[in-house]
């Protein structure tokens, strides 16, 4: 079993695939700029865990999964939880507690769940969904569905107990599981080297014997490749992968952060390497869409994201009687 | 006459006299039987060990260890990985070995058991069992006897059974593998081989939410669950003994709480003591007794009481586990104050 490569570009990834993957990027990015502006001009409030400059990693993973595969993520998951296909009207209502939202109103963004689009659990609390998708990855097995499930989780959940008792036990068991730390190099206000005792996380794999792949996560290519490796190992039985993405978040922790911690060079460095910016330049050189195919794709993606703050917006709020619905199979109970 | 015996004998499901212990193997044999989603996990349950008190004995060996599930000791992975199995389709049955290590695996249970059908708004169910077992009165000491009912109790979203007798621990256990919430089935181990009596063969359910009369009565009410409906049960008879005619009821769930089976007794009887073996502060008995004295407040003829162990971590020397539980003489002396 190999530990820890260094994975490196997949040549000649077929440009349809890099075009699909860039616009679930750009998709991402836009709807997080567009809830950015919602939340600046005060019509919403609440917390919001920016992914932007992590487009790229679940773009690449959903390049390769099947729409009835697994994802879990976490609170900074809107990323993950659009790249799978949660529908942008019911997840936008759900951020905005109202009715028709995913989990009508009593998830919220901490806690998105989408069954028919594959999102089957979003966690709130550091560490969580990795035992979890041990256990999703575990029933596909039972099943025999053929079902691989990708579990999201951050640097820093890496040092959470229940992130070293779900590799173990993942490798023990052999399950179809794809672990992906996205490495943005913080936990809240602290850094990597302050928190966690190694250099690289995916040099953690090796205590589980597993599979390890430390990629550029803003390499779409690379990332692609890191994705098919660990998805396809999965799918034929070959047992879980970590798999540890590199990149940056470009907004702090969460909304309002002031950001004091992350030193201006370092930051400015990141947002000139936008990853999704960057993706859009090599897509044009390398002639796989032009100039006006991109636009076009932007302007609709741009439409659609503003039909779904206006379908949200425009939703009533959930209804005080929902409040004891769910807590059983039965409702609630005295 | 022969005809209708007979006719009598096919109604009535044919039961063996087993213990405790051998009524919940036989649950799970019936269930993995019945359910190909059904599957065990835990540490140690494979043959030829069968599990810390043999409980699992010739499962894994009849039904293979893909569903007869050995574990390390990793209790927030066996919690995790029941909580993703039952979203997604299956029904596990988790063992945690015992009730104190609920505690290392609590995230699991109370964030994301407890809560994932309501957080998802009804879009997926956690059809988990969890069993577990605990007790005072071994000599275990603090951190393998407690009686943590009440704090599971207290998050909305599981269910939580206590049963006392073989035939009830078969049908509850049933009962919560095929319900569709996260049931905590706690087992007191001290009945595993104290407790005996007629289980029915096969396929036998005894619904969550009922409680049962254990001993009718007219005096007062002796609400209890698990080890402790059997000290009620022996107390009942002593007082009988003086004229004083307790009804013992088993509350087997807490959660589904059978309510109107305690206010219909206490009604009844006017007077109600609750007995249970976990500490006295925030126990279930505070809980019972609030909701009884608010419901019931004009027709009682005595304030309600309650017997429970010492607000104490569970001590380690016999004679301070002894003073630690509730006794049988101080069940018997509380219930006989009421009548002073
Ligand atoms: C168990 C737990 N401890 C603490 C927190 C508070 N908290 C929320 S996010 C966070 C930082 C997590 O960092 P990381 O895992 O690297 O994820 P990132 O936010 O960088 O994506 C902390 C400490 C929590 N939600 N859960």
């Amino acid at each position: 079993m190999t530990t820890s490569p260094e994975a490196t570009a997949v040549e000649g990834v077929d440009g349809d695939v890099l075009a699909g993957i860039y616009t679930t990027a750009v998709k991402i990015k836009l709807y997080d700029e567009k809830y950015r502006a919602t939340m600046r001009a005060g019509k919403i409030g609440g917390m919001y865990y920016s992914p932007r400059g992590q487009e790229i990693i679940p773009s690449a993973i959903s390049a390769v999964l099947a729409p009835e595969d697994y994802v879990l993520t976490i609170y900074r998951g809107v990323h993950d939880q659009i790249a799978k296909g949660v529908p942008l009207r019911t997840l936008t209502a759900e951020f905005f507690g109202r009715a028709s939202g995913s989990c009508k109103g009593k998830g919220g963004p901490m806690h998105i769940t989408d069954p028919s689009s594959g999102l089957i659990v979003t966690t709130g609390v550091v560490g969580s969904g990795m035992p979890i998708g041990v256990g999703v990855a575990l029933s596909a097995h039972l099943r025999k569905s053929g079902q691989v499930t990708v579990v999201n989780f951050g640097d820093g959940a890496s040092n959470i107990g229940a992130f070293h008792e779900a590799l173990n036990l993942a490798s023990v068991w052999n399950l179809p599981v794809v672990f992906v730390c996205q490495n943005n190099r913080y936990a809240e206000y602290t850094t990597l080297a302050d928190g966690t005792s190694v250099e690289r996380i995916a040099d953690r794999g090796a205590a589980y014997s597993m599979r390890s792949i430390h990629v550029d996560g803003n390499d779409p290519e690379a990332m692609y490749g890191a994705a098919r490796t660990a998805i396809d190992a999965a799918r034929a039985g070959d047992g879980p992968t970590l798999v540890e993405a590199m990149t940056y978040r470009f907004f702090g922790h969460v909304m309002g952060d002031g950001m004091e911690y992350m030193p201006e060079e370092e930051l400015r460095a990141a947002m000139e390497a936008d990853p999704v910016v960057r993706m859009r330049e090599k897509l044009l050189a390398a002639g796989h869409r032009s100039e006006a195919e991109l636009t076009r794709v932007e302007d609709g993606l741009r439409a659609e994201i503003e039909d779904a703050f206006e379908y949200a917006m425009s939703q009533p709020m959930a209804e005080p009687e929902e409040l004891t619905t769910d807590v059983y199979a039965e409702g609630a109970i005295r | 006459m022969t005809v209708q015996s007979d006719v009598r004998d096919a109604q009535a499901p044919a039961a063996r006299e087993m213990m405790l212990i051998q009524a919940i193997n036989e649950a799970l044999d019936v269930a993995l039987g019945l359910d190909d989603t059904v599957f065990q996990l835990g540490e140690d349950i494979q043959d030829p060990k069968g599990g810390g008190f043999g409980l699992h004995k010739g499962l894994s060996t009849k039904y293979g260890l893909e569903r007869v599930r050995p574990t390390p000791i990793s209790e927030q992975a066996i919690m995790g990985a029941a909580v993703g199995a039952a979203i997604t389709g299956m029904r596990p049955v988790a063992e945690i070995m015992l009730m104190n290590f609920l505690s290392v695996c609590g995230d699991q249970l109370i964030n994301h058991a407890a809560k994932l059908r309501y957080m998802s708004g009804g879009q997926t169910n956690v059809p988990l069992t969890v069993r577990t077992t605990t007790g005072a009165g071994g000599g275990f000491g603090a951190q393998h006897s407690d009686m943590l009912e009440a704090s599971l109790v207290h998050t909305p979203g599981l269910k939580v059974v206590v049963p006392s007798t073989p035939a009830d621990a078969k049908g509850l256990l049933l009962s919560s593998i095929f319900d569709d919430d996260p049931v905590v089935f706690v087992e007191m181990h001290h009945l595993y081989f104290a407790a005996k009596g007629p289980v029915p063969e096969g396929d036998h359910r005894v619904p969550l939410g009922q409680a049962r009369i254990a001993r009718p009565g007219s005096d007062v009410t002796l609400i209890s669950w698990g080890k402790q409906v059997h000290d009620c049960l022996a107390v009942a008879e002593n007082l009988a003994a003086d004229g004083i005619d307790a009804e013992v009821l088993d509350v087997r769930s807490l959660v589904p709480l059978d309510l109107d089976a305690i206010l219909g007794s206490v009604g009844r009887t006017g007077r109600a003591v609750i007995v249970h073996e976990a500490v006295r502060r925030n126990g279930f008995g505070a809980e019972l007794a609030a909701t009884i004295s608010e419901d019931l407040f004009g027709q009682l003829h005595a304030p309600v009481r309650r017997v429970a162990a010492a607000n104490t971590p569970v001590p380690y020397a016999s004679s301070l586990e002894a003073a630690y539980l509730p006794s049988r003489p101080g069940i018997e002396k509380t219930v006989r104050d009421l009548f002073g």
